[in-house]
């Protein structure tokens, strides 16, 4: 059969491309850093019902861009539509869905602990094994700052809510792609 | 110079010669400056009907419409045009006032974030924080405006601001956003399977929408549809790009749509969709809709493709640019003419045996379809026709039978009632040689009625041809069909005498009740001198026909109100 005939495509064999991927996706977004930016964001998802599970907003190497790193559930939300969606905004300039396979992301968290002084060593060895640091210690409580992936980090308050945690505070992750690129 | 007389040489080097607005204390200084600027200045009487009429100019001449309003109330009443122009992609400056810098924040007099308002529905916004910035932001705004998906774009500039002096240097070069680049081309290669695609369909549609109106590809279109037999249905916002009388028009498809346009498009194996969206009013319960059908869509939002229903063939253009391609493609390839031979005999058979119809009145009475029938024998089937929201809107678009783009002028997308008569003041200011009609309903006409002061004190002659039948007809007609009859707050009971309020706005009254006299009354409205408002009394509980019932499949729609219940 010779190119340009018509029988070249039959409609039984068009399919649609898949929808729902499943997985949790990081989106790298670069926006011009002018006012209101983040609020049309934000708003665009609340508007079109997408959750954010996590937000980072930060500066970049050039002071007229800013990057925005959230991740959502690709399993709830069809990651396609939502950035076509976030694409429409003037002001988004570039978006990225991070390859999980290659990209480094991190987040920070600091759990403040209750920490008697018999706990004190299992709590500290914990933070040893997670490579944690100890950023504060008070009478009653220690305060671990662990720098890692979100499993990482929610893996280290399994271990430490049983000693009681009086306070958690996540900054949502950063991705970078891996190697030259 | 002042800024605001820099905003006035921006707006004049964008091509603007109307605007449409009323002045507050927030946006002194702009129309202190309007005062020496030349344009027409067209003094509406409401910040909701400016922001409309803005859009009925868009609407009817394709180019960007511009309103003004102050700050606070003047900006909030603005809000629900605005929305409507996002939903109906109609290429719209909203330019508001807003208090002094020093003030923002402080819930100043006439104080309201616009801004933050109107985030949801606006193609883009501008906020003034520097004088300088103005002639810029103009710039770009009748930029994004109008280009790619066009949409409302909303300058809010600071009074203070707006009184600065600022070097004003006309900006002539191309605008350059670096996140607004819309894709107008097409892929060709997409597009060649698509032609392959329709090469093979054997029940294949074409289902087009507002985008192709809104792209001047009328002609592109009525050649695509004729390089074949492709039959052709279209949504509420596409009448009039291809002919009513074209023998490939199946009519309007969607809830109040024809038989034979829902039901080939529940029978179709292709379905080609041209800048249409697969609104909820078009697919019905959408895991029954069209299940046989393959799709090409062919938009130029990215992301109206595969949002409602998913596309087999994307193409991501300008209809203006991809269907010649499409057409092109399509001439090159070999195909069998009988293959659509029995895909028209089917739908024939749809059409013979399930036209539009209504039971005619009875003794005079006028029946609201034998009122749009005589309203295009009136007009010649020729002018611009605006509506309201309703069951008039339905009948106008099932009967009136459009035979050219921006023509039919109506608020689809938000469903606004009063959109219809200051609409009519924007087409008529820019179409001033054509009639232009409105078509109100009596419970939308009520909502801003106070448009007629601007007809009569702006000199605009539209003519408002009233379907009046005493109620909130579309509300009415769901509340007796789903409701059991339980009517709730549809009566229009005390309604104005139509007459004497247009009389008493300085407009001519008329009022027709017997449908023996319809036709000539039209015409004497329509010949009349100025602003006419005819009021005519149509049958109070007839039901718009056919329907598809709400949240039912395409297949499931409905001629009469036995097969309703």
């Amino acid at each position: 059969m010779e190119a340009g005939t018509p029988q070249l495509v039959k409609l039984e064999d068009l399919h649609l491309s898949g929808q729902l991927s499943g997985r949790k996706h990081i989106l790298s977004i670069l926006v011009e850093n002018k006012p209101g930016v983040l609020a049309r964001i934000a708003g665009l998802f609340s508007r079109r019902g997408f959750n954010i599970d996590t937000l980072a907003v930060g500066p970049t190497d050039d002071p007229t861009i800013s990057r925005v790193t959230l991740t959502l559930d690709g399993a709830v939300h069809p990651i396609d539509q939502v950035t076509k969606q976030l694409h429409k905004l003037v002001n988004v300039l570039k978006i990225r869905d991070m390859e999980p396979e290659e990209t480094v992301a991190r987040e920070m968290a600091m759990f403040k602990v209750s920490a008697a002084v018999e706990n004190r060593a299992e709590i500290i060895q914990f933070a040893e094994i997670f490579r944690a640091r100890i950023v504060d210690v008070a009478r009653r409580t220690m305060t671990i700052e662990v720098t890692g992936s979100a499993d990482k980090i929610e893996a280290f308050e399994r271990m430490v809510r049983p000693h009681g945690l009086v306070e958690m505070v996540r900054t949502g992750e950063i991705a970078i792609a891996r190697g030259s690129d | 110079m002042r800024a605001a007389d820099a905003l006035m040489e921006s707006l004049k080097a964008e091509g603007v010669e109307h605007i449409f607005g009323i002045p507050g204390g927030a946006n002194l200084p702009t129309y202190d400056a309007l005062v020496d600027a030349g344009f027409r200045h067209i003094q509406v009487r409401h910040e909701q009907g400016g922001g409309h009429a803005a859009e009925g100019y868009a609407k009817a001449s394709g180019k960007v419409g511009v309103a003004f309003a102050t700050s606070g109330p003047g900006a909030t009443n603005l809000v629900t045009a605005i929305a409507d122009a996002m939903m109906d992609s109609v290429p719209t400056i909203f330019v508001t006032g807003q208090v002094r810098t020093e003030l923002i924040g402080t819930d100043g007099f006439q104080e309201a974030d616009i801004l933050g308002a109107t985030l949801p529905f606006v193609k883009h916004s501008f906020q003034v924080t520097d004088p300088r910035q103005i002639p810029e932001y103009v710039h770009e705004a009748f930029h994004v405006a109008s280009t790619g998906r066009p949409g409302p774009v909303l300058l809010d500039i600071p009074q203070d601001l707006s009184r600065a002096d600022i070097d004003y240097a006309p900006r002539t070069e191309p605008v350059d956003l670096p996140g607004y680049k819309p894709s107008t081309d097409g892929n060709i290669k997409q597009i060649r399977i698509a032609a392959k695609a329709l090469a093979n369909a054997r029940r294949p549609i074409l289902y087009t929408g507002g985008g192709v109106i809104n792209a001047n590809a009328s002609e592109e279109l009525r050649a695509l549809a004729a390089s074949d037999r492709f039959p052709v249905t279209s949504t509420l916002m596409g009448l009039g790009a291809i002919p009513a009388s074209h023998e490939q028009w199946l009519g309007m498809l969607g809830m109040h749509g024809t038989f034979a346009a829902n039901y080939a498009m529940d029978k179709a194996d292709l379905i080609v969709a041209i800048g249409a969206r697969f609104d909820d009013r078009i697919t019905g319960k959408i895991s029954e809709f069209a299940p046989h059908a393959k799709v090409i869509h062919i938009d130029i939002d990215p992301a109206e493709i595969s949002k409602n229903v998913g596309a087999h063939i994307p193409i991501v253009g300008d209809a203006k640019q991809v269907l010649p391609k499409l057409t092109h493609e399509f001439g090159a390839l070999q195909t069998d003419p009988s293959r659509l031979d029995a895909w028209w005999n089917e739908i024939h058979i749809w059409q013979e045996e399930h036209p539009l119809r209504y039971e005619p009145g009875k003794d005079g009475e006028i029946k609201p379809q034998f009122m749009i029938e005589a309203m295009h024998r009136a007009t010649k089937g020729a002018a611009i026709v605006t509506s309201d929201v309703g069951q008039h809107q339905m009948w106008a678009a099932q009967y009136y039978g459009f035979e050219e783009p921006r023509h039919w002028i109506n608020s689809g997308g938000l469903g606004t009632m009063g959109f219809g008569l200051p609409a009519a003041v924007g087409a008529k200011v820019a179409c001033p040689e054509e009639d232009v009609v409105c078509l109100a309903g009596d419970g939308s006409l009520i909502m801003n009625c106070q448009e007629l002061a601007t007809c009569v004190a702006e000199d605009i002659p539209v003519k408002v041809f009233l379907m009046n039948n005493g109620y909130m007809g579309m509300v009415r007609q769901w509340q007796e069909l789903f409701w059991d009859r339980r009517y709730s707050a549809v009566e229009m009971g005390a309604s104005p005498d139509w007459v004497k309020l247009a009389e008493a706005f300085g407009a001519t009254g008329l009022r027709c009740e017997d449908a023996a006299e319809l036709e000539e009354t039209m015409a004497r409205a329509l010949e009349a001198d100025g602003p006419v408002l005819l009021d005519v009394r149509v049958v109070q509980e007839e039901n718009c026909y056919p329907m598809i019932p709400p949240g039912a499949a395409a297949r499931d729609m409905v001629e009469a109100p036995k097969a309703v219940r």
